[in-house]
């Protein structure tokens, strides 16, 4: 008899457009603010188009408003086929979906108008931080009530990854933001001077831990052996590195506040949690580009695992760097440099967009019911813009940043310092410039990547597709104690 | 390997028990780097000479927050010489018990502010913060024209000095009946001028007897 419940992929889709619309809005605005700090008059002495005004908008856009709608998505898509369950508490799930928009809405609205806690990734005000917090509640008990009424018993490593992201980012939120209302704009934190410094860090540290890590990953579990077309190429090992990577990276945090007037002790602690995590982010990384071991074609033949595959290359290589950063002599040349907006930069736009433009790609045609996306040159086309544009941004602010970092330590035979602060800031203008021009071609390609998402849904607007079925229950053979996997078919 | 895949059974396939075991894992780290610091001295006891901000200094601090500031210029001298030969003594923890929130900043696209109090007139601070590349013609930094036009509101400065005295800064009655009359008339740009010259101008004794 088969089934007749359907997998709800409204909420999903829904999800998969904000992503694409925020992505460009977010990216939009860096560019601006990078071309401000080229071109200064592009300013235009506007209170609301300041660099320091719109320059969070820019990293709340991408982060929260992007990142967290593709999350959001990715995770009621994958818990239902990994569960075989149609999502729970379907009114809840429009509600994160619609609060989540809300709070970014909100967010990004008030910040260019001076209402911010300036406590970096977490700017938005008390209020916007209830609505936040309000949603992200809602979001862990559709996720659990879901994965609590799942069909298949084991619970697919993908949704632990999004389990901790939930988990971990309550926690963060609520502790970093607890504040003294003085109006409804206006916000004083209850933690002060050096405090507030470790537990903003604790909070930052671990918002690009779980939020651009530890979900995403949950995102690449499901959709790399997907794209890949062949198992996870050890899921002990996805395990192991799991706990090692979410235990280790809350203890990393003070690592941002190497020999500032932070006490001694935390800065070390935070150092030494750094080093180790190598080894779980290095673990996550060779996991995922394993799966392709058999399947490298992939790399000539599809778009969606292309970006998969590249991504996976700057996650091993951003946390590589961020361990490497994260060590005191190597951090007192990189720290307050441009260094840091290239190591955030590999992350963000090598890592973490190029993953879930990778699933975007994988998933919209799935759950708009088409066979394919609507045209596949268009993805190609991204993934060139994208990747020459990371490169040339790359490229430019590693440079600046190394060139400040040995500017502002040289020093004469006197031992008198050699250059000024502005002869650093002048030899970097070149490289802005360089740098505005890799965010355009970023850009670019994200536009090229909404228009295509916008008519591969043409039939999910007019309403036209049918829901996707769920599996017909049926025994699904128990994991077998250090079992071997059968060799694949060969190729038809 | 010893350990047979049954034992992680349970956990696989419980999702409660994996929640409870994430909540857990992920809760060391904070209690074990954060809650020690609400105790130690050198973190909350202010360094001799540091007061609460005064009204008006509060109100320009509260600008600097607003403008977001702090994503070109760190509050951090670090402990290194070629921090110190540029920017004066590096920072100490207790210089920073009043800063709701701190702003020791992560990227310095201008120059530190620590110690910047005094090392500009206040002429200079002013015309520099309205249009920067009259003064600097190579700096990239924003104008902000609208401080000059804006007034500081004495009410809502009373209420924020009420709020940080209920968190614990310990501002006296007399602090507070003087708030009205230290911040009448003033612009925004005469608060921010008065926190930026303020910066870093107690000095602070070298710790005795600490090894760090």
């Amino acid at each position: 008899m088969p089934n007749k419940e359907a997998y709800d992929d409204h909420v999903i889709r829904m999800f998969l457009m904000a992503a694409a619309i925020w992505g460009v809005i977010g990216m939009a605005i860096g560019v601006l603010a990078a071309a401000q700090l080229a071109w200064p008059a592009l300013n235009f002495e506007t209170s609301w188009l300041t660099f320091s005004r719109i320059r969070t908008n820019h990293t709340f856009g991408v982060i929260f408003a992007f990142g967290g709608s593709a999350l959001m998505g990715t995770c009621y898509y994958i818990v239902q086929r990994t569960g075989h369950v149609r999502l729970a508490l379907g009114k809840l799930a429009l509600f994160t979906f619609w609060g989540w928009q809300a709070a970014c809405f909100l967010a990004m609205a008030t910040i260019p108008f001076g209402i911010t806690q300036s406590k970096e990734y977490a700017e938005p005000e008390w209020f916007i931080d209830i609505l936040i917090a309000a949603v992200w509640v809602a979001f862990g008990v559709v996720f659990f009530t879901t994965l609590a009424r799942r069909r298949i018993k084991h619970i697919y490593v993908a949704n632990w990854y999004y389990g901790a992201l939930i988990i971990a980012v309550a926690l963060l939120h609520i502790v970093n933001n607890l504040a003294i209302p003085v109006s409804l704009t206006k916000s004083y934190p209850i933690y002060s001077g050096a405090l507030d410094a470790m537990v903003q860090w604790w909070y930052g540290h671990n918002a690009v831990a779980f939020f651009l890590t530890a979900g995403f990953l949950g995102m690449m579990y499901y959709f790399v052996p997907r794209q890949a077309q062949q198992p996870l190429w050890s899921y002990r090992f996805s395990i192991v590195n799991f706990w090692a990577l979410i235990s280790i990276y809350m203890w990393a945090g003070s690592h941002h506040l190497l020999y500032t007037a932070l006490p001694d002790w935390v800065q070390s602690v935070g150092m030494v949690f750094s080093v180790v995590l190598v080894m779980p982010s290095m673990g996550s990384a060779a996991n995922g580009l394993m799966t392709f071991n058999g399947s490298w074609d992939k790399l000539r033949t599809d778009p969606a695992a292309k970006f998969m595959i590249i991504a996976l290359v700057f996650y091993a290589v951003s946390t590589l760097e961020g361990s490497s950063m994260a060590i005191k002599s190597i951090n007192s040349l990189t720290h307050y440099t441009d260094w840091t907006i290239a190591h955030v930069h590999a992350g963000a736009i090598g890592w973490v967009a190029m993953i879930t433009i990778g699933s975007l790609y994988a998933m919209a045609p799935r759950a708009l019911d088409v066979p394919a996306m609507h045209s596949r040159p268009a993805m190609n086309l991204h993934f060139w813009l994208h990747t020459s544009g990371l490169l040339v941004y790359l490229l430019s602010m590693y440079a600046a940043g190394a060139m400040q970092g040995l500017m502002w330590r040289a020093t004469n035979a006197d031992g008198s310092l050699k250059y000024d602060f502005l002869s650093g800031l002048i030899a970097t203008q070149p490289f802005y410039v360089t740098r505005f021009l890799g965010g355009v071609l970023v850009l670019s390609g994200m536009v090229v990547m909404a228009w295509n998402l916008w008519h591969t849904a043409a039939d999910a607007r007019m309403g036209d597709i049918k829901p996707i079925l769920i599996p017909a229950p049926e025994a699904i053979p128990e994991p077998v104690p250090d079992q071997t996997p059968a060799p694949l078919p060969a190729k038809a | 390997m010893g350990l047979k895949y049954k034992h992680w059974e349970i956990l696989e396939k419980n999702a409660g028990l994996l929640a409870v075991l994430i909540a857990v894992m992920v809760s060391f780290g904070g209690l074990a780097e954060i809650l020690p610091l609400f105790n130690d001295a050198q973190t909350v006891k202010p360094a001799p000479g540091i007061k609460p901000y005064s009204a008006l200094r509060l109100a320009g601090r509260d600008v600097y927050v607003r403008e977001g500031c702090y994503q070109c210029h760190s509050q951090m001298i670090r402990t290194l010489s070629f921090e110190t030969q540029r920017y004066g003594k590096f920072s100490t923890a207790g210089e920073y018990v009043y800063d709701r929130p701190f702003q020791w900043g992560s990227k310095r696209t201008g120059p530190d502010l620590a110690r910047v109090g005094g090392k500009y007139s206040d002429e200079w601070q002013r015309a520099h913060l309205l249009a920067p590349r009259d003064l600097v013609p190579q700096s990239n930094m924003p104008g902000y024209p609208w401080l000059a036009e804006e007034k500081i509101d004495v009410a809502d400065i009373k209420a924020r000095m009420r709020a940080l005295r209920w968190l614990g800064d310990p501002y006296t009655d007399v602090d507070m009946a003087g708030a009205e009359d230290a911040v009448q008339g003033k612009t925004e740009l005469d608060a921010l001028v008065a926190y930026l010259q303020g910066l870093g101008v107690t000095v602070i004794p070298p710790p005795i007897g600490e090894s760090r």
